[in-house]
């Protein structure tokens, strides 16, 4: 029994590569479809959070799973991480109900949202599952994990784009007990596994005070089965790299002492997490979706909105922010790039691309 | 609240107390270095400490520092008490003494960070409660760090930056611990532009 994939490339499902020669690029289409993170000229840290509901179509909130043109090859991406470190993806014992639990969600939720692509079917606890992209047809039974190749979280995970960890809720907070994560901006599964909610996220700067950890958990912990939520963050990525893990960081760190204002456009590309949160049903835990979209910086600035507005968000960053995102050395480059798309006019006020 | 003066810090860091004595079925008191301070001031404290003493069992180690208190604990005249060899030594120890180890004991560590962090990782694995666990600094502020790219751990680092004893990466350690691991995070410090490794500072003494 295993997982092998017979990728479905074809005219929507793009072959690209997020390493090496990085072939990585949006299609005109998928760049008007973006989910670009700023609502207006300025970003400070906030408990951005929203229900996780349909949103305009074509867009990534339109499903609750977005399925988008770099599917295939991001599953291509995941397995050759695992293939190399097997420890981006863990559970703790006590986490595999939560993890049958997110297989189902994912699984019900495509198959209704994407019949073309995915279908499940059920007889009782048999279940068979069909996944046309990336041409799996497995039967197993649903909650004995004899009849899957992987544990189930592992196994939904590696078909479904975005990283996920899954929480249990216990003596008032969150521990990140199990996760699949390869396409992290700089932090470490390995490392973080085990903690609470303000233990893993104690390196980020300026939060804490805020209060922003104590205000994110009070909210989270009441979160109801049924109601996702979303919020959107966001850093700088040089090259497209997927996995900017701190364990890989020599073998990516240097790339970002090679830019240039020639190759600013290609090389830089901004990187939106769309982060849901779902309860889940069984276990009571809470999922934790964290799905990356990479922009190159010639893309983004294709929308003359979003271009000039870019630029003023780079600008005018707090150093300490632009510091724990990692672009601080880089920071006066790409603002003296983005400027020339940047002529005064006002924006609008929130994302959409026109509106 | 602890007495060791640590610089400000971040919310992974463990926060330490100072022992105080509790009722319990039984009293497993693990300690290294300058925590034997620590725990002769616990049982000074206690309201009869013959009767506790009478249920205590010490696991005793030096220092990361070479301080070596075994007389002042082997004086306390605790029903059990061994004088280990070594971190590791200790941990073996401790292994074999959980399995007889009730439910309702209270468990005490003090002394360095590196050996209250181990302890408490495999007790904290067989279900103790943590409210049944207490901890108090004493003595040497080294740090047990884990490299982030080999996962190798060095024991008693010193100086920030430091080079990791197993893959020979020049690493800074992340103000980021883990409890599972009992373990600072260490992070390549040249990784953007090789070999430009600031001086090494004494940050941990």
């Amino acid at each position: 029994m295993s997982l092998d994939f017979k990728y479905g490339f074809d005219d929507f499902f793009r072959d690209e590569t997020f390493v090496d020669d990085f072939t990585y690029r949006n299609s005109p289409q998928n760049i008007r479809r973006f989910p670009f993170p700023f609502d207006r000229d300025d970003y400070m840290y906030s408990v951005n959070m929203e229900p996780h509901v349909p949103g305009r179509k074509g867009s990534v909130f339109e499903k609750t799973f977005d399925v988008d043109e770099h599917y295939l090859s991001e599953m291509r991406d995941r397995a050759r991480i695992l293939a190399h470190d097997p420890l981006r993806c863990q559970s703790l014992p006590h986490m595999t109900l939560a993890g049958w639990d997110l297989l189902e969600l994912i699984m019900e939720t495509k198959a209704r949202e994407y019949p073309q692509w995915f279908s499940l079917t059920k007889d009782g606890n048999r279940w068979h599952w069909i996944n046309r992209p990336l041409g799996i047809d497995h039967k197993f039974t649903f909650l004995d994990e004899s009849t899957l190749p992987y544990g189930p979280m592992e196994y939904i995970t590696r078909q479904t784009q975005g990283d996920f960890t899954l929480q249990d809720e216990r003596e008032g907070t969150l521990w990140v007990d199990a996760g699949m994560v390869t396409t992290q901006a700089d932090w470490s599964l390995d490392f973080d596994i085990g903690m609470s909610f303000h233990e893993w996220h104690a390196p980020v700067p300026l939060a804490h005070e805020k209060g922003i950890f104590d205000r994110a958990l009070k909210f989270l912990l009441k979160l109801q089965h049924g109601a996702p939520v979303r919020r959107f963050n966001w850093t700088m990525t040089v090259n497209p790299l997927l996995d900017t893990a701190p364990e890989t960081y020599p073998e990516w760190g240097h790339m970002r002492t090679r830019l240039t204002q020639e190759n600013m456009g290609s090389m830089m590309h901004l990187r939106v997490e769309l982060q849901t949160l779902y309860r889940l049903p069984r276990s009571n835990a809470i999922a934790f979706d964290i799905r990356a979209y990479l922009g190159k910086f010639e893309e983004l600035v294709q929308v003359p909105k979003w271009g000039r507005r870019l630029h003023r968000v780079v600008r005018d960053l707090h150093p300490d922010l632009a510091t724990y995102k990692g672009f601080i050395r880089n920071r006066d480059a790409m603002a003296e790039w983005l400027s020339k798309y940047d002529d005064g006019a006002p924006t609008s006020p929130g994302w959409w691309p026109e509106d | 609240m602890t007495k060791t003066d640590f610089p400000p810090s971040i919310k992974s860091r463990p926060v330490y107390g100072v022992l105080e004595p509790r009722p319990g079925a039984m009293h497993l008191i693990i300690a290294d270095g300058e925590g034997a301070e620590a725990v002769a001031e616990m049982f000074a404290k206690a309201a009869d400490a013959p009767a506790m003493l009478a249920k205590s069992h010490i696991l005793y180690t030096a220092g990361p520092n070479g301080t070596d208190a075994w007389d002042r604990v082997a004086a306390l005249g605790a029903a059990q008490a061994q004088h280990a060899a070594s971190v590791p030594t200790l941990l073996f120890r401790l292994a074999r003494v959980l399995q007889n180890t009730p439910m309702g004991a209270q468990i005490y560590l003090t002394g360095s960070e590196g050996l209250m962090g181990q302890a408490e990782r495999d007790i904290m694995v067989l279900g103790f409660p943590h409210v049944d666990i207490q901890k108090e600094h004493r003595g040497s502020t080294v740090r047990r760090v884990q490299c982030v790219h080999c996962k190798g751990i060095t024991e008693n680092v010193k100086t920030d930056p430091f080079q990791c004893s197993h893959c020979g990466l020049h690493l800074y350690v992340r103000d980021h611990y883990s409890r599972r691991i009992a373990a600072f995070q260490g992070v390549n410090i040249d990784a953007e532009d090789k070999g430009l490794i600031p001086a090494a500072v004494e940050r941990f003494k």
